[in-house]
């Protein structure tokens, strides 16, 4: 392809003019931006308890301080409402009025602003009394890094058997067709609870299980595209060449399998973002105290009464973050190939 | 056409074998013994060496293997860990709670998925066009755990206007339905929305409308009718995921069909019955799938000529 670099281009400038992909990127950016920086960007960490402040609500403003009362032990925080410094010791006076003392070097850090903090939570705490937002900018890295990651694997898996079953074709094309059909058997969700059951739900196995369980729409689809490119014309030129079937594949099949391929991908990182917030809402992917929006949810949904905010939140954070996929995918299918508008 | 389904019917065969081989294969790699946690951490060697005979544990892989199928066979899906109760007849009195949300969900989206689609197909572009595939990107992207919790908060609890969670009467199963059915509706807008749009290019659309047909005559005689292939087939597949994905919905509205049942089996590790409904879940969803299937070779001739691999 002579024009490449220029189609790239133009493929580029098409999807920032269109209104809806420009929106989907903003969105990708948004949260991409939340995962990559949460550690900067989030006021607390998301694992830090303050059961003084449980299911507070959005908007509520807090003054704790952070202690340590041995080195090994784990930092421990306490609300107060009002410290006064006296020589190598502070007081504090917790939310019942009493007071107490604590030596300067039990608290955690060296300046004040380490170990004595008045927060906003700007979405409120949830039942432990951790930050929601923090946890929210958290839990955009799982949902990231398992969508991303979950969705490359089933696109390895996915053009390998489909490429080599849409070109070599015989035994072999027949051998994983069927195994696709068997896969399709499957509903996935379902298959992907047996399998997370099977295991001890951990986020590694989360990954894995959905890379493995999403693969035969991929399949499918390399299959024909690479069926249908081979009975091109410039690969019989390749072919009377003489070039290797591997190289051909490789070099001049593959390539022009593009657009659908980034299509999927992109459509299956939705999914994959999805299939993970519901297999933590069930209990079946990663674990608390993990900060992942579908464990937040489930651990919210016991409080929906009277902190529906718990709930509330992480759900618009699935909700927007897959549209964003969403859009991308759809305008990326409009712009790149649009002989597969559905 | 007889050929056809006989040669479609065969097809699932190796399907099917291939579903239970997987299912097989998956309990056997758990960890842990399978006695042991059936009787609990208090055992005696003779009442774990009965059990091992019993279940033909101590055979070797392929022996089981044969037992599992055979027993698959009969309509024996094993016994729970936990009640001891037989698994087949506990999905037989669950499944038509799961088959009847699978129908009023369907219902739902049929209806709002096709009106939404052909509406907007009319004016594309317009407000009201936008608006509704707005609706319908938000349908397909929530999460549908948490669109039946919103709906159990705002119209269960706030609104008070009607039950929450529970079983019972119609007022139950509204709220369940419309959470189930909401994906497919979604789907099916932008689907209807699109072929719609496709057809209503076509000429012989062109041919009805210079005959001075009027329009709502022209898109219901001779536009709906061609767009209804790809329709019924998500239709179809979709009712297929319904009878055996309903696991979300259904635990959270305590909804007690086989959905919920797998979902506590699993919560309780307990392995027949997550073997068995996974296996009864996902023959249903073949089932429904060769349905689909055969119903698309009776309406499409090419389909017979094809097979089903397009």
């Amino acid at each position: 392809m002579v024009d490449s670099h220029m189609r790239r281009r133009t493929v580029f400038s098409k999807l920032i003019r269109d209104k809806s992909s420009l929106l989907g990127i903003t969105i990708i950016a948004i949260i991409v931006f939340a995962g990559i920086f949460a550690p900067v960007i989030a006021p607390m960490s998301p694992y830090t308890q303050v059961l003084e402040f449980r299911n507070q609500k959005p908007g509520f403003t807090g003054e704790i301080i952070l202690f340590r009362l041995k080195p090994e032990l784990p930092i421990q925080t306490v609300a107060v409402t009002s410290i006064s410094k006296k020589g190598e010791t502070i007081q504090y006076q917790d939310q019942l009025n009493r007071v107490f003392e604590i030596e300067k070097n039990k608290l955690e850090g060296v300046k004040e602003k380490d170990w004595h903090k008045k927060y906003r939570y700007w979405l409120g705490t949830d039942n432990f009394g951790r930050d929601v937002l923090s946890r929210l900018l958290y839990g955009a890295r799982i949902s990231l890094l398992v969508g991303i990651s979950a969705s490359t694997l089933s696109l390895l898996i996915g053009i390998i058997l489909g490429a080599v079953s849409g070109y070599y074709g015989g035994v072999l094309e027949t051998l994983i067709m069927r195994l696709t059909d068997i896969m399709f058997g499957f509903p996935t969700l379902l298959f992907l609870i047996g399998i997370t059951a099977a295991f001890e739900p951990t986020l590694t196995v989360v990954f894995f299980a959905i890379g493995f369980v999403s693969w035969p729409g991929m399949a499918r689809l390399m299959r024909g595209q690479v069926a249908s490119i081979k009975e091109r014309e410039f690969i019989k030129v390749c072919e009377v060449l003489g070039l290797s079937k591997p190289r051909i594949l490789l070099k001049h099949i593959l390539p022009n399998c593009f657009a659908p391929m980034i299509v999927t991908y992109t459509l299956g990182i939705a999914g994959a973002i999805m299939v993970e917030a519901s297999l933590s809402f069930l209990g079946l992917g990663a674990q608390p105290p993990t900060p992942s929006w579908g464990i937040m949810i489930n651990a919210g949904k016991d409080f929906i009464r009277t902190s529906p905010w718990l709930s509330i939140i992480p759900g618009i954070a699935i909700a927007s973050t897959v549209i964003g996929f969403n859009l991308m995918g759809d305008s990326l299918r409009d712009v790149l190939d649009p002989s597969m508008k559905k | 056409m007889f050929r056809f389904i006989v040669r479609r019917i065969l097809q699932t065969i190796p399907v099917l074998f291939g579903v239970i081989v997987i299912t097989f294969i998956l309990m056997y790699m758990v960890p842990g013994d399978p006695v042991v946690s059936m009787v609990g951490e208090r055992y005696d060697e003779e009442t774990i060496h009965k059990l091992r005979k019993e279940l033909h544990l101590d055979d070797s892989l392929p022996m089981q293997f044969v037992h599992y199928v055979s027993n698959v066979l009969r309509g024996d899906f094993g016994k729970s860990f936990i009640t001891g109760g037989s698994v087949s007849e506990e999905l037989l009195i669950k499944f038509p709670n799961t088959l009847m949300l699978a129908v009023a969900s369907m219902i739902i989206a049929i209806i709002t998925g096709l009106t939404m689609g052909i509406v907007s197909s009319l004016r594309p572009q317009s407000i009201l066009d936008k608006i509704t595939m707005l609706f319908a990107l938000a349908g397909i992207s929530a999460p549908v755990f948490w669109v039946g919790l919103m709906l159990v908060l705002f119209i269960g609890v706030f609104l008070q206007w009607l039950p929450p969670t529970g079983f019972g009467g119609i007022e139950y199963i509204i709220l369940p339905a419309i959470t189930l059915g909401l994906r497919s509706a979604a789907y099916l807008a932008r689907l209807t929305r699109a072929t719609m749009l496709d057809v209503l290019n076509q000429d012989y659309i062109r041919t009805a409308r210079m005959k001075g047909l009027p329009e709502w005559k022209v898109i219901l005689k001779h536009g709906f009718p061609n767009i209804l292939i790809p329709i019924i087939t998500v239709i179809g597949t979709d009712f297929g995921s319904y009878l055996s994905g309903a696991v979300l919905t259904e635990s959270i509205f305590g909804w007690p069909g086989i959905g919920r049942y797998a979902l506590e089996a699993i919560l309780k590790r307990d392995f027949p019955v997550i073997q068995g409904t996974v296996l009864f879940m996902a023959l249903m969803f073949i089932l429904a799938n060769l349905i689909v299937d055969i119903f698309y070779g009776i309406v499409d001739p090419r389909m017979r000529i094809e097979g089903k691999n397009g």
